[in-house]
């Protein structure tokens, strides 16, 4: 344990395989369900304008503006957490078997559970591009977006301004399905490491698993593509 | 009486700090009744009588009980047949000119001390750090007289059947024991003898095999699928849920 630990039962906790494995299953849980609310939110999209951008207006007024940042900084902390202490397990996982198999097989593990650090740094990698792209805004026509006609910053014009390009499309739905892969190992092993999975209730964790990976993907796939179909666009210039 | 000719691909180590390399063994007229483990020692006997130095191999009651054998055979630790042990595992579930890996149990906790021997004291060590219930002896008392469910009786002895093998720590892609440890624990856990040290065991238990160096689960599953004595993953959910309230309980305590 480090000296400089401020709270030691929490360092024990991170310390050990078990512990740190909790660590991943609990900020699992919080971006997991950041990713339900940000999914509901973007369908909002297809009940047009006024719906979306009044729904991005209250999120940045929530508690006179606290509240988007108090927000924001739990994701990204649970972010962080999820991500180091994955990296250091998987480094650790490594280890423990240094030399491998000659004829290496697999009886029963998932493709999706064998590939967690890549879809996580995929989905990492893209999580910083799509910050830049519609929270920083890096994209001049975006970051000098026109007001709407309530005098609101225009998420919907945004939105489909953003994706109407070929190559952000692409990664958004390559990102996204890999989200997806992530999650359908990810939220059943929730309930393993937190200890709720029995012999009796495991076919129905991993069907809950899939299927929600499977609802968060369709609902942030259609957004892109209704919007390159031409199914959504730009509202009439006002 | 059919007879298979194999070939074996054997991962062949003089000793604990020695390389190893595969080497290649012609294994013609094996009789198909013969358990994997009568197969080496065909095939030993070859090599004595050439005059060269046998495969060696852990074995023991040759019957299932001891977990004395090991080998991943075809990169499956006790071979394809699911639910045996390597001594159990006959020559019948292999085809005429089949090609046959022969590896040691991998994992950086299981050193290799020569050809297919590895050394597995540290599931010991683990055991000796808390997979044990203090009684005072030489007064037995009344049978029956501690009632136990019987889901929990049932559940204890199937945790109970761990031979302590080690092929779990094998499959698993990152060589963990969680299977081991945490049928070990829920072995005592169940039961109400386990409890008076409970927390004791799991925290002792966990902290013994994370410093012997074996990997994190990340719930592939891989140890059930191999394990002979099928004990499932439940029972690692289980040590899961054991290990966060202990380490509550000693932080509130
Ligand atoms: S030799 Fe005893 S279990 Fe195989």
């Amino acid at each position: 344990m480090k000296k400089s630990c401020c709270c030691p039962s929490v360092c024990a906790l991170w310390n050990t395989s078990i512990g740190k494995k909790i660590i991943v299953a609990v900020t699992g849980i919080l971006l997991v369900g950041f990713l339900i609310g940000h999914a509901s939110g973007n369908l909002l999209l297809f009940l047009g304008q006024e719906a979306l951008n009044s729904y991005a207006e209250f999120l940045h007024h929530m508690v006179h503006g606290v509240g988007i940042w108090i927000a924001r900084v739990g994701i990204l902390l649970a972010f962080v957490l999820h991500l180091v202490a994955t990296v250091q397990l998987t480094v650790a996982n490594r280890a423990a078997r240094p030399l491998e198999y000659e004829k290496p097989a697999t009886v029963q593990a998932s493709r999706s559970s064998r590939i967690m650090i890549w879809s996580g740094f995929t989905i990492l990698a893209f999580v910083i591009y799509h910050l830049l792209h519609y929270t920083v805004k890096i994209q001049a026509n975006l970051a000098n977006l026109p007001p709407d006609a309530e005098g609101r910053f225009d998420v919907y014009s945004m939105v489909i301004i953003g994706f109407s390009s070929w190559p952000a499309t692409i990664f958004y739905l390559i990102a996204v399905s890999l989200l997806c892969s992530h999650l359908s190992h990810g939220i059943a092993s929730i309930f393993q490491t937190l200890g709720l999975r029995t012999k009796r209730n495991a076919g129905l964790i991993q069907m809950v698993g899939r299927t929600l990976a499977f609802l968060i993907w369709a609902a942030f796939v259609v957004v892109p593509l209704s919007v390159i179909s031409g199914l959504v666009h730009l509202p009439a210039a006002s | 009486m059919a007879t298979l000719n194999l070939t074996l691909k054997i991962w062949r180590q003089d000793g604990p700090h020695k390389a190893g390399r595969i080497e290649t063994y012609d294994a013609h007229g094996i009789p198909d009744d013969a358990s994997f483990l009568e197969m080496l020692d065909i095939v030993n006997e070859r090599i004595i009588e050439q005059g060269g130095e046998p495969v060696h191999f852990d074995h023991d009651c040759r019957e299932g009980i001891c977990g004395a054998c090991s080998l991943t055979i075809n990169g499956i630790p006790h071979g394809p047949e699911g639910a045996v042990t390597t001594c159990q595992l006959h020559m019948r579930k292999f085809n005429d000119g089949d090609t046959i890996w022969v590896e040691p149990f991998r994992a950086k906790a299981f050193p290799v001390l020569r050809d297919l021997v590895v050394d597995r004291t540290a599931f010991d060590r683990i055991i000796q750090a808390g997979g044990f219930i203090s009684v005072r002896t030489g007064s037995a008392q009344d049978a029956n007289n501690l009632p136990i469910a019987k889901d929990d009786a049932d559940a204890s002895f199937s945790a109970a059947a761990c031979i302590g093998c080690g092929a779990c720590v094998a499959a698993c892609k990152n060589a963990s024991a969680m299977l081991f440890v945490s049928a070990k624990a829920a072995h005592l856990n169940l039961l109400p003898q386990g409890q008076p040290e409970k927390t004791r065991r799991v925290l002792g238990m966990v902290q013994q095999m994370d410093a012997e160096g074996f990997g994190n689960c990340t719930n592939q599953y891989e140890c059930e699928a191999v394990c002979p004595k099928e004990i499932s993953a439940g029972f690692i959910s289980k040590l899961n849920r054991d290990y966060a309230l202990a380490a509550a309980k000693e932080t509130l305590t």
